[in-house]
């Protein structure tokens, strides 16, 4: 098994680590004790597998893509994780955490959100666990996807714009941290990917798992093996945690799909912020840099410790994909299969479209992370009405 | 070279001043902005026993609005570490310096680079408050190889059980934050503000000082009813934000200088 879990200090390797204000150095070893607690505790991990299933719609379907295959001469299986509540995977680990912290005994949730849905599935679980949320979203976000605040504000989430920095979702987990920083006793940092300190990364890809465990026995059983690729759209990179943990100890090539202009790992630069040594976008003296990419949820200047670490390694390997590849992959799974994928999954399936001459042959399983509704907007904007008709 | 053993500029200066019973006052100021030099010359003059100059950083998790935004000018102003470390040597204070600032940017350049530079600066020591003690080994360590003492942090959630170990591993001084929360002026003392300085005044000899949330002369005298001293950083930038220059400052300091030294 190579995704195993961390040292006692955090570490995959070298990454990881819990760097944070002493004020939440408690917090979060009493978060990682409450989490080894509850997740030996059968009960617990009935309850949280009984919700995914009943409200959250899992198991989620393994989709064979028979048009899109014969074209690219590649086989394609889409692990359907846009079909679940509120669309997207993101929902796997906020019932976790919010089941975490209601048995912790904390009565309110904050959450950092990008694009929106992050946010949108913290306060679906929050007004699910009858607690209070708020939402922290850059300001130049909460006027992007406007739709989205409305969501969280109908489920009965608090929106705070963040005005400071970059105003965008780097900023946004800044101040979920300072919220938490002076909130600790009663609040829990429902933090929406698999970075931040430890156990963060830990815990994220664990309440994730059940992507890659799912996806493996359907694999298994449709094709009597295991695919050749694995592959994933990777910001902080929890929906690739997710299914590569069902895969690290096999075979299988993962593949991790970056933006062009958030390629943390592509980039290579150790750094440490928000709680975690990692791979880090920052200028030649140590400050962050944004990430730019057409999908707001990849936008972000870091990356899951345990990637980096894969990638160190060499059992993942992470290359990127341009806005452009990305906007041409949508369009070609919404109109050879019917399926919209939001544009942080199509960069996976830009990746195989770019690849497929050296794939001949091969089966890709690909996570399809979230539905593209939230996106439609915006690709309105792109392509306009006239290319699209 | 023991830090362990003999205490490094900061601190020498620092006991000796509380030792001759005087209440210590640090007073903070971000690097960069706009008039930063003549400010940190104006509050040692009116009576600060150090300073901490922050170098800015792109993502200040632990600072409130205030010096969020000196930092974020001071960065659109073009501060970076080695502009503001390269001005240090020419400020005329005679008290101790220490930067404040956040862990990247030690990180970045590799921690014996980074302390090298701060030493090469005329900085004692230094503060990075998302680097804390169970990670702060390798990076104390490199420091004090150059004589650059690490002011930790110790918070009021910080358990018992590491608070001595804390203690003994800060050098400089222990910088007791005084509440649950990010700086800022707020407009009563905590009550986790006294409580955490008597923790820590009750582990070690070193001197305490407390910061987070001292906003008025009035909540320093109290603080230091147990501590050693306090630091006021919001307070004093608010001074620079607002435009009143080196001489709000001065009068700022002046009055928490006052007021320490009446009791």
């Amino acid at each position: 098994m190579v995704m195993t879990d961390p040292n006692k200090e955090g570490r995959f390797g070298e990454f990881g680590g819990r760097f944070v204000p002493e004020t939440l150095i408690p917090a979060c070893e009493e978060l990682e004790e409450a989490f080894r607690e509850a997740w030996d505790d059968s009960a617990f991990v009935e309850q949280f597998h009984t919700i995914l299933n009943d409200y959250g719609g899992r198991p989620s379907p393994l989709t064979e893509c028979f048009r899109l295959s014969e074209q690219l001469g590649v086989r394609i299986l889409l692990k359907r994780e846009d079909l679940n509540h509120t669309g997207s995977h993101k929902i796997n680990n906020v019932i976790g955490q919010a089941l975490l912290a209601q048995r912790m005994g904390k009565t309110r949730l904050v959450a950092e959100t990008g694009a929106g849905q992050h946010g949108v599935a913290t306060a679906t679980a929050a007004a699910l666990l009858d607690m209070e949320c708020k939402v922290y979203m850059g300001q130049v976000d909460v006027e992007r996807q406007a739709l989205n605040v409305f969501r969280m504000q109908l489920l009965g989430a608090e929106v705070e714009g963040v005005s400071s920095g970059s105003k965008t979702l780097k900023d946004a987990v800044n101040e979920a941290l300072r919220d938490w920083v002076a909130t600790v006793e009663n609040t829990h940092y429902c933090l929406g990917s698999v970075m931040g300190p430890h156990p963060y990364p830990w815990m994220v890809r664990t309440f994730h798992h059940v992507i890659g465990e799912e996806a493996r026995a359907q694999c298994l059983k449709l094709l009597d093996g295991l695919p050749d690729l694995v592959v994933a759209c990777v910001g902080g990179g929890s929906n690739a945690a997710g299914i590569f943990s069902g895969f690290s100890d096999t075979e299988s090539r993962l593949v991790g799909v970056e933006p062009a202009g958030g390629a943390a790992v592509g980039r290579g630069v150790p750094g440490v912020v928000h709680g975690m040594a990692s791979y880090l976008m920052q200028d030649e003296v140590g400050q962050v840099q944004e990430a730019e990419s057409i999908s707001a949820g990849l936008d972000y200047p870091g990356v899951g410790p345990e990637h980096a670490y894969l990638s160190s390694i060499g059992r993942a390997e992470y290359p990127s994909v341009s806005d452009q590849e990305v906007i041409e992959a949508f369009q070609l799974l919404s109109k050879t299969e019917g399926i919209i994928p939001a544009l942080e999954s199509a960069h996976a399936l830009a990746w195989v479209v770019r690849e497929a001459a050296s794939l001949q042959g091969q089966v890709v399983l690909l996570n399809l992370s979230g539905r593209g509704d939230k996106d439609v907007d915006q690709m309105m904007e792109v392509l306009g009405m006239d290319e699209v008709g | 070279m023991n830090s362990e053993l003999a205490p490094g500029r900061m601190e020498g200066f620092l006991r000796s001043r509380r030792d001759a019973g005087s209440k210590l006052l640090v007073a903070y100021i971000t690097g960069g902005f706009e008039g930063w030099e003549a400010a940190v010359e104006t509050a040692a003059a009116a009576g600060a026993d150090a300073i901490e100059i922050g170098i800015p950083f792109s993502d200040p998790v632990m600072d409130g609005p205030v010096i969020q935004e000196a930092s974020q000018r001071a960065l659109e102003g073009g501060a970076t570490p080695a502009s503001v470390l390269a001005t240090v040597p020419n400020l005329d204070t005679g008290v101790p310096h220490a930067v404040m600032t956040y862990y990247n940017l030690a990180h970045h350049p590799g921690h014996d680079r980074f302390a090298a530079t701060l030493a090469s600066s005329g900085i004692d020591a230094a503060i990075l408050p998302d680097l804390p003690f169970v990670e702060s080994g390798p990076w104390r360590h490199a420091a004090a190889n150059v004589g650059i003492e690490t002011i930790m942090l110790a918070a009021p959630t910080t358990p018992d059980a590491r608070l001595g170990e804390l203690c003994e591993a800060s050098s400089g001084f222990v910088y007791a934050v005084g509440l649950l929360g990010v700086t800022g002026e707020r407009a009563q003392l905590a009550s986790t503000a006294t409580e955490i300085a008597a923790r820590c005044k009750g582990v070690t000899d070193k001197p305490v000082l407390t910061g987070v949330g001292i906003g008025s002369p009035e909540h320093a005298v109290e603080a230091c009813e147990v501590a050693d001293g306090v630091i006021i950083g919001s307070a004093v930038v608010r001074r620079l934000l607002s435009g009143d220059g080196a001489d709000g400052v001065g009068e700022l300091i002046a009055s928490f200088r006052d007021a320490l030294d009446a009791g």
